[in-house]
């Protein structure tokens, strides 16, 4: 169902391609790396976070869209994720991301099963509110997002077993970025309300009816070293619902543009204990390709 | 053409050979009151950010090779085709030398008045940054006092931009 949404979405972007009203619509306007890259939870963002940019090289007179692949090698598990995100005029974002949570050897030792693999499938919608965080460099005033991420993980059993209270939840959040140009520097803040444990790769809500949302934060930053590449670090508090010691993620990362179609994002990220497992870190990989 | 139109029709007006005669190689403006607020940014402090730019002579080097690049660019030339581009060589280097605080006044119109007409969109605007980014590139400006100038820049957008 959702993988056919978004490959209409697909199609109705590529008759807009091909249609005279796209002679209006004018591509890559924006300036390089200046429209994000792909987040874990395929919105336009960090490697982690979520950020207020609106994925794409579309100004407001376009549109944008990206295709993300991104792996996650850690000691004990995997993560991959593969997705679709447009952006619309520089104002609307809209995404869809399947990710997959492959517990590889270690599936056995927790009784799942070897490679007993998670699927989550993350639908999303942001919408730029207010500011420009490249332009407005005489105000402190940054560019601000709201969104929502609405989430449906598989292997309910399992979930319901670990005490998980749902297997669909959403999160809502809300961000703001802000490019310090004169400083080569970018900053985020991320607000998110949420009941997901693992980012819902384990389900929402906990043990004992507990089923309430907790605000937790993202935060970003980032040095343009050059017109291409960002080198920063991201820290992100999750909530603690199953009792198994979840812990905040960080990450380093250098997200490089090769151009305006394609870009790397390669850095280190600790994911803390996951279900018991703990020291999970590793590599994070992320190619994102689009216009 | 125009030009010798409009010249040619002024001679034939009666009026003065030279519309312009500050500046003979340039086409005439209607009035206005020049200051150097027109240029549309606060001056750094200071001589480090005109030494970055290698003084007068680097400014000259960007400012003549951001006008080829954009009068070469298919998605903007058809924006510069149709203007004075020796007065848009001089005035923006006036304007580059006054934010960099080169000692220049600034002597051209407010940025909201030399776009106004224009259609610039944000792609344009962004096309021109792209090629003032080579030519900074090129004059071996480094990047991060590259970024403290296109930081007094960037609001110029919401004036430059508007449609």
């Amino acid at each position: 169902m959702v993988v056919r949404i978004s490959l209409l979405a697909l199609g109705v972007l590529s008759l807009m391609a091909g249609s005279s009203a796209a002679d209006e619509l004018r591509p890559l306007g924006k300036l390089l790396l200046t429209g994000g890259v792909t987040s874990v939870e395929g919105a336009g963002g960090g490697g982690l976070s979520t950020w207020a940019t609106i994925t794409g090289y579309e100004t407001r007179d376009g549109i944008g869209g990206n295709v993300h692949g991104t792996l996650v090698a850690l000691p004990d598990y995997q993560f991959r994720a593969y997705g679709a995100s447009v952006g619309f005029y520089d104002r609307i974002e809209l995404s869809y991301t399947r990710q997959a949570f492959d517990t590889q050897g270690t599936g056995a030792k927790l009784g799942l099963g070897k490679g007993f693999t998670f699927h989550q499938d993350v639908l999303g919608a942001k919408v730029r509110v207010l500011g420009d965080a490249v332009y407005n460099q005489d105000t402190w005033v940054p560019q601000v997002a709201v969104g929502l991420q609405y989430k449906n993980v598989d292997k309910a059993p399992v979930i319901a077993f670990l005490g998980g209270q749902d297997d669909k939840g959403v999160d809502y959040y809300v961000s703001a970025t802000k490019v310090l140009l004169a400083e080569s520097v970018v900053l985020n803040g991320t607000v998110r309300a949420t009941k997901a444990n693992q980012t819902g790769l384990l389900g929402f809500g906990g043990p004992g009816g507990k089923d309430d949302y907790t605000l937790q934060f993202e935060g970003s930053a980032g040095v343009l070293v050059s017109k291409r590449l960002l080198v920063g670090g991201e820290y992100r508090t999750k909530p603690n619902n199953l009792g198994l010691k979840e812990d905040d993620w960080w990450d380093l990362f250098a997200a490089y543009a090769v151009n305006k179609n394609l870009s790397v994002t390669a850095g280190y990220a600790d994911l803390g204990t996951i279900a018991t497992f703990k020291g999970q870190r590793g590599l994070y990989l992320s190619l994102q390709a689009g216009f | 053409m125009l030009t010798a139109l409009i010249m040619v029709a002024a001679l034939a007006a009666g009026a003065p050979e030279n519309p312009n005669p500050q500046h003979p190689n340039e086409e005439a403006v209607d009035p206005y009151a020049p200051s150097n607020a027109n240029a549309g940014a606060k001056p750094f402090e200071g001589d480090t950010m005109w030494k970055a730019f290698h003084g007068q002579a680097g400014v000259d080097r960007v400012v003549d090779e951001l006008v080829d690049l954009s009068l070469k660019d298919p998605r903007i030339k058809e924006i510069f085709e149709a203007h004075d581009m020796v007065r848009l060589r001089r005035t923006l280097k006036e304007q580059f030398c006054y934010i960099l605080n080169g000692g220049c006044t600034y002597s051209g119109r407010d940025m909201k008045s030399v776009h106004k007409d224009l259609g610039v969109q944000n792609t344009d605007f962004n096309a021109l940054v792209e090629h003032l980014q080579i030519a900074m590139d090129h004059e071996k400006i480094g990047f991060r006092d590259q970024n403290r100038f296109l930081a007094k820049l960037a609001p110029m957008q919401r004036h430059a931009v508007e449609r």
